[in-house]
């Protein structure tokens, strides 16, 4: 199967491998996949004070497809607001790479994988409800 | 031809690359069997069934010779060789052969759930004709547990299927016993050979076997040829699969490709010579191979036995790891990935599930494959590279995170896709 440049460059130079430490108030921290399906991606937010995505970590179990995504997906979140961020679809990342239809997933879940880490965030940050905070998993 | 011949010392070391690690997929042709091959592509071409003159004559003695030299690889009689187009045709004749052929009698086939696709398909295709198929497990060794076996036998039973050593695995099951135990209850036994012959001694006599699979391109012969051994006492009954002029004892019409069968017999001759030194070599280069991994990296396992294996065969899975994912990072290697059974497929393999190996660790393995042109440096330079990639994609893995945590990956509830 041949594999696209860009694609070939996120695998072998993945941008923003890392992770935050997701007890942190400004992290919002999405885990999507499963180990049994053969991918599980990791993507970290960190908002600063005006709202935008200041700073995105990631990490990925899988093909080079879901590495190339979710690194992908790290370098479009930064300096997004997260009402942008959560527009991005996974018709975009697949497009970018050009993945091959048997990989569509990846973007799938690379698209999952942000706004869960959305999601996070503003649950963590929610005005203060009554049962406290909730664990990112 | 000396312009490309660049051997510099500095590149001595370094092999040819991509190195090739997948002996279990194909086999280069020996350049002996090449060589063996050649006159009969252009000034031997004659057909080896024309009885009247000597270009036929001259092409029915390569065919027969080589049919010797396939023969005595396995302990047979040349009269119980039939040429075919490969281990596919051969399992397919066999299996569906002696179904066809007993279907009054007899309805019911058992085989094992690691065998290859076309065994199992061939069986499905079976059951859509009114078969009973059983489909033995294995231990989590890869190995058949005889008990079991015996107790799937019923009078009902037409035939055994149970192939030599997996293709994935390299395990190589009880043969010797399985075929005392079908000799015992009268049912004939099958075996897929195409990863065993040549390089594991085989004797259909001493391990009763009755018919058996053979591939040309697994033992560095041409691709496109393979044989199918059929016991002659006692006799065992088929139906032929493709008609026409009655060749190969009206078991397999059609005109045999001279070179191909040439090639395959010069390749089971080198392979009697040889195997011995073959074996021992291979399995030193493999002990270096697993050995220089297991220090290096924590958290690998083998899949299937280690002393009931072929030498030349590795399966290792790279916890936390994806295998896909590996194989993009060691381009410099050509293995093949226990992940997926096609690159289209996002199945973990079949046969590393019946092994109980859990989806999560199947999805993380890799095939590695030694055979007659490896060498030390070929196995450093994949250690080097696996080891880095392995490395590299851990520290980028969620998975080994948690695992270095303490947190126990099975404790989360993941949302299956």
């Amino acid at each position: 199967m041949a594999y696209s440049e860009k694609l070939l460059d996120h695998y072998d130079n993945p941008r923003n491998i890392g992770s935050f430490d997701k007890t942190e108030g400004d992290v919002g921290t999405g885990l999507v996949g499963a180990p049994a399906c053969g991918d599980v991606m990791k993507l970290q937010i960190k908002v600063g004070p005006d709202g935008k995505i200041a700073d995105a970590k990631f990490k990925t179990f899988g093909c080079g497809s879901a590495i190339a995504s979710s690194s992908l997906a790290t370098e479009w979140v930064k300096g997004k607001t997260l009402d942008e961020a959560e527009k991005i679809k996974n018709t975009e990342i697949a497009q970018h790479l050009s993945l091959p239809p048997v990989k569509i997933h990846c973007s799938v879940l690379a698209e999952d994988a942000i706004k869960a880490a959305i999601k996070d965030f503003r649950t963590k940050n929610e005005p203060k409800s009554a049962s406290g905070d909730k664990a990112a998993e | 031809m000396n312009s490309m011949n660049n051997s510099s010392p500095i590149l001595e070391n370094r092999p040819k690359l991509p190195v090739y690690l997948d002996y279990q997929a194909t086999t280069p042709c020996d350049p002996r069997v090449v060589q063996a091959m050649l006159p009969y592509f252009t000034e031997k071409f004659g057909n080896p069934h024309s009885r009247n003159h000597s270009y036929g004559w001259e092409s029915e003695e390569a065919v027969e010779k080589a049919r010797a030299q396939i023969a005595a690889l396995i302990g047979a009689d040349e009269k119980e060789i039939i040429f075919t187009s490969g281990a596919t045709e051969s399992n397919n004749l066999a299996i569906k052969g002696v179904a066809h052929f007993q279907k009054d009698r007899k309805n019911h086939i058992i085989t094992v759930v690691t065998e290859h696709k076309c065994v199992l398909d061939s069986c499905r295709h079976l059951e859509l004709e009114g078969f009973k198929v059983t489909y033995l497990p294995v231990k989590q060794d890869g190995l058949l547990d005889l008990e079991v076996l015996k107790a799937a036998i019923t009078d009902q039973t037409a035939i055994v299927s149970v192939m030599a050593v997996n293709n994935e695995i390299g395990v190589i099951q009880p043969i010797a016993e399985i075929g005392a135990i079908c000799r015992e209850r009268g049912v004939v036994f099958h075996t897929d050979a195409a990863q065993a012959a040549g390089k594991i001694p085989l004797d259909v006599n001493a391990m009763k076997i009755d018919l058996m699979s053979i591939s040309g391109h697994k033992i560095y012969g041409p691709k496109g040829i393979g044989a199918l051994y059929v016991r002659r006492k006692p006799r065992v009954r088929m139906e032929a699969m493709i008609h026409g002029g009655g060749q190969e004892r009206g078991f397999r019409s059609g005109t045999l490709p001279t070179p191909l069968c040439v090639g395959l017999g010069e390749a089971c001759a080198i392979a009697q010579k040889e195997m011995g030194s073959e074996a021992e070599r291979l399995k030193s280069l493999r002990d270096r191979l697993f050995s220089g991994l297991k220090a290096k990296l924590p958290d690998i396992y083998l899949n299937g036995d280690l002393d009931q294996r072929i030498p030349g065969n590795l399966n290792i899975s790279f916890a936390y790891v994806e295998g896909e994912g590996l194989m993009m990072g060691i381009k410099e290697l050509a293995v093949s990935s226990g992940s997926a059974c096609t690159s289209a497929s996002l199945e973990p393999s079949y046969v590393l599930r019946a092994l109980g190996v859990e989806e999560e660790l199947a999805h993380t393995s890799l095939r590695l494959g030694l055979g007659r042109f490896s060498t030390e440096q070929d196995v450093d330079y994949a250690i080097e590279h696996i080891v880095q990639a392995v490395a590299r994609l851990r520290e980028m893995s969620p998975l080994w995170e948690m695992a270095q945590e303490g947190i126990d990956i099975k404790s989360i509830e993941w949302a299956e896709h």
